[in-house]
């Protein structure tokens, strides 16, 4: 190489350094295993907001989508409300049940939220936060995916979508019952 | 109606930024003065379009405005009124606007201070001023919008996030801001070098002061946040080398270099090269770490949001490193060095030294900070390297630059006579052996921390000699002793303010060595009324306390403090915020000139029989705070204009 052209490493120096960078996207560093997964699913009886009872227990033999969310978790949990409401009716004649927790809130605001977006879900709330001790949350929205039984089969970080729902229920829907 | 007005005026900035870019550019290659006209009229558009949506965003902070999105998620009904406006950057999208009406903001000041008197580069450099804030309002518009509205209007927000309900949260992100939108400047003004072919030492003098400002800022910003880290983050340290930190420090170590390298090229005429490559590298590191807060490409402490913006960032960063590098490329030819050090022992090769050892320092920084990409390329692993490894490597190249920050000042330019050297060092070395031998007498049996001290007295000792002589020579020629060292102080500003940010340093790597070599800590539980000890003080677990305040609960426990007579009482708490999953720490502190002690709480019984408290006794962390003001007051001094009539 002549020695004018050596100055053109100068640029060239910046490439290795901006592709490493651009290597950086490629991972998430928000995925965290949950050593829940594949245990049983630890049980709870909690009070729904229209006053029934709640109990993972009684679910045995179907699918069950436990999903933890906050009134004030914008806006995550307000993007998923919408989501869940629709899986909720599309899958509950196939048996499959969706369960939602609310944790860290007051009652009048989760209320309202359950009202606004017009779920018909179960929806209960987590008055001591031992539910969401249990199930090893670090914030809203968190969602688990319980098998028909019993076990915690996926956890999902983060505002669901409706593909992340039909993976997963379609996947344990497809498991033999029993 | 507020997303709608935000969103407007950012995109008609936008344009209007694009447009005096262009136009700039144009009025430079034709040397009409119109087109300048018409680019200088469009940044002060942008600068009024952009501070209207700075007060649009504040004023939706006041009114708690859920419609807009980012009020949404960073502030709810119980967020106090001081917390609202600081609100305003406390996140990704706010903090754009702040950095992009900053850089604004700057711009306008170019244009009345450099009109005239850059005519050369003034075209180019607001070329890329305009050019840098097109970018930012791009980011604004498109990649993190604060004004995106929220559908349903929520009934609440999200709330600010609780480590930053903070006093330091309002100076620190604004210091931290000033200085890097303030390093735009010389950049800009590096770049105007190149493209005009005028690289000699014009673009240097016309831009020194900026880059004081901006050096200025920086440090304040870097200390604000290692004090906001000490009193908040709640684990007694001041910097843990965390990714963020580091992000900031980079540009602040390659800024410093450059402030020496300068004064090379101002008396020798050497090094234009390798000026113009600091200020490109100062700038790619600015963005650099912007990008790393904001990417989540790197897991951090205080890792901001992840997204689309990553990509805009890196896309930004490649396009000024290839820019900036490739013009370098381009003037090679030049940019040839004409002068050549005359001698190793002389002040040139003192201040290369001290270049080369800044640089070496920001690389192993650099190396240390984005390792966990490597170690996930190489080897499929992500691992973080942690302070020992950054300690380990910096701590003696931090000693040779102290001992530099001695000997570059008063060493004479192109070869030192051993007469020179005489004349100048050999008290100041007397002076640090003695100190040396007497803090080993002390009962200082750590090498580096006897090594450091020794270090400090001996600097310390090189600018009293100096200072003294100069003040001799001015009592000499009639002056009395306080005028005269007045005056010194503020003709020959430049020297002396250089010589005060010296102290400053020393102050800081005294209150290092101590705080490191001499820290204790112990964990203790406490039953109610029962004591523990540590260093001489005494701590009384009283009793635990709950309260309901506007936006969280908080849980404080009494500790009765005393060594010997009761001190005070002290009250660390917990707050548990709503919206956040673990509680907040919250220490309790007493600051003393020697030592402080610091409490935090940790687990505590219900009923409040008993508490678990950590204990801390810092040493000479207060110096650091001291050392930075004295710092920053010698930065002060060096931005005052030269009052220097002559030579």
């Amino acid at each position: 190489m002549s020695r004018r052209a050596w100055r053109w490493l100068i640029p060239a120096s910046a490439l290795p350094v901006l592709a490493l960078l651009a290597y950086g996207f490629r991972v998430n560093p928000r995925e965290i295993p949950s050593p829940l997964v594949g245990r049983p699913a630890p049980s709870f009886t909690l009070t729904a907001f229209d006053g029934a009872p709640v109990t993972l227990e009684a679910q045995r033999g179907r699918v069950v989508v436990v999903n933890f969310w906050a009134s004030w978790c914008y806006p995550a949990c307000y993007d998923e409300a919408p989501v869940l409401e629709r899986s909720w009716r599309a899958y509950r004649d196939r048996g499959v049940v969706v369960i939602g927790v609310d944790i860290q809130d007051t009652t009048e605001a989760a209320k309202n939220f359950v009202r606004d977006f017009g779920l018909t879900f179960p929806n209960a709330r987590d008055p001591s936060g031992k539910v969401s001790v249990d199930y090893g949350t670090y914030g809203v929205p968190e969602t688990f995916f319980i098998d028909r039984r019993g076990r915690i089969r996926a956890k999902h970080v983060g505002a669901l979508t409706d593909g992340v729902v039909r993976v997963h229920v379609d996947a344990l829907l497809a498991e033999p019952a029993g | 109606m507020i997303p709608e007005l935000g969103y407007g005026a950012a995109i008609v900035a936008l344009a209007l930024a694009l447009w005096g870019a262009v136009t700039a550019a144009l009025g430079a290659r034709t040397g009409r003065p119109a087109l300048l006209l018409s680019a200088q009229h469009a940044a002060v558009g942008v600068f009024v379009l952009v501070t209207a949506c700075f007060a649009l965003l504040t004023y939706a902070f006041l009114t708690f405005d859920f419609s807009v999105r980012y009020v949404a998620t960073n502030t709810n009904l119980g967020t106090p009124f001081y917390y609202r406006i600081t609100g305003v950057w406390g996140a990704l999208e706010g903090s754009i606007i702040l950095w992009a009406w900053m850089l604004a903001l700057y711009t306008v000041i170019v244009i009345l201070r450099h009109r005239v008197s850059a005519r050369a580069f003034y075209p180019w450099v607001l070329t890329v001023m305009l050019g840098v804030l097109a970018f930012f309002l791009l980011v604004m518009t498109v990649a993190a919008p604060p004004f995106a509205r929220s559908s349903p209007v929520p009934a609440d927000g999200r709330g600010l996030n609780p480590l930053l309900e903070d006093t330091g949260m309002i100076t620190h992100p604004v210091a931290l801001y000033l200085g890097f939108t303030g390093l735009t400047v010389p950049f800009a003004f590096a770049l105007a070098a190149l493209i005009t072919g005028r690289v000699g030492d014009a673009w240097i003098t016309l831009t020194r002061r900026w880059t004081i400002v901006a050096w200025y800022f920086l440090s304040l910003g870097l200390l604000i946040g290692g004090w906001w880290s000490y009193h908040v983050l709640g684990w007694g340290g001041y910097w843990a080398w965390d990714p963020v930190e580091n992000a900031a420090f980079m540009p602040w170590l390659t800024a410093t270099a450059f402030l020496h390298s300068v004064m090379i090229q101002e008396r020798r005429r050497m090094l234009k090269l390798w000026n113009l490559s600091l200020v490109i590298l100062t700038f790619g590191l600015t963005l650099f770490g912007t990008f790393l807060t904001r990417s989540g490409v790197i897991a951090s402490v205080h890792a901001f949001t992840q997204g689309a913006i990553g990509a805009f960032f890196l896309s930004f960063l490649a396009l000024v490193l290839l820019t900036g590098l490739g013009l370098l490329a381009w003037r090679w030819d030049a940019l040839h060095a004409q002068g050549a050090l005359d001698s190793i022992v002389s002040r040139e090769s003192a201040f290369l030294l001290n270049n080369v050892l800044l640089v070496a320092v920001t690389f192993t920084v650099f190396f240390g900070t984005v390792f966990p990409l490597l170690s996930e390329v190489a080897r499929g692993v992500k691992v973080s390297v942690g302070a020992p490894f950054f300690n380990q490597v910096n701590v003696p190249l931090f000693l040779a630059l102290i001992f530099l920050m001695g000997v570059g000042p008063l060493i004479a330019w192109r070869r030192a006579s051993l007469d020179n050297l005489r004349r100048n060092f050999l008290a100041p070395v007397l002076v640090g052996v003695v100190a040396a031998a007497g803090f080993f007498a002390l009962g200082v049996r750590s090498a580096i921390a006897v090594l450091t001290l020794a270090l400090t007295v001996f600097v310390a000792a090189t600018i009293a000699v100096d200072f003294a002589r100069a003040t001799r020579a001015r009592l000499r020629v009639g002056e009395r002793l306080f005028p005269a060292m007045r005056g010194l102080l503020l003709r020959h500003n430049r020297r002396y303010g250089g010589f005060v940010v010296h102290l400053g340093i020393l102050i800081i790597a005294v209150g290092v060595t101590g705080s490191q070599a001499w820290s204790v800590q112990t964990e203790t539980t406490l039953r109610r009324g029962e004591s523990a000890e540590l260093a001489g003080y005494r701590v009384r677990f009283e009793d635990l306390t709950a309260s309901e305040e506007s936006n969280h609960f908080k849980v404080a426990g009494a500790f009765t403090v005393s060594n010997g007579r009761v001190l005070g009482v002290l009250r660390p708490a917990k707050k548990f915020y709503p919206q956040e999953q673990s509680p907040i720490a919250y220490v309790d502190y007493r600051l003393g000139l020697n030592e402080d002690i610091y409490l935090v709480l940790g687990d505590f019984a219900r009923d409040g029989s008993q508490a678990t408290v950590k204990l801390l006794v810092n040493r000479l962390v207060s110096w650091i705070w001291i050392g930075g003001l004295v710092l920053t007051l010698g930065a002060l001094l060096a931005i005052l204009p030269e009052r220097r009539k002559g030579a």
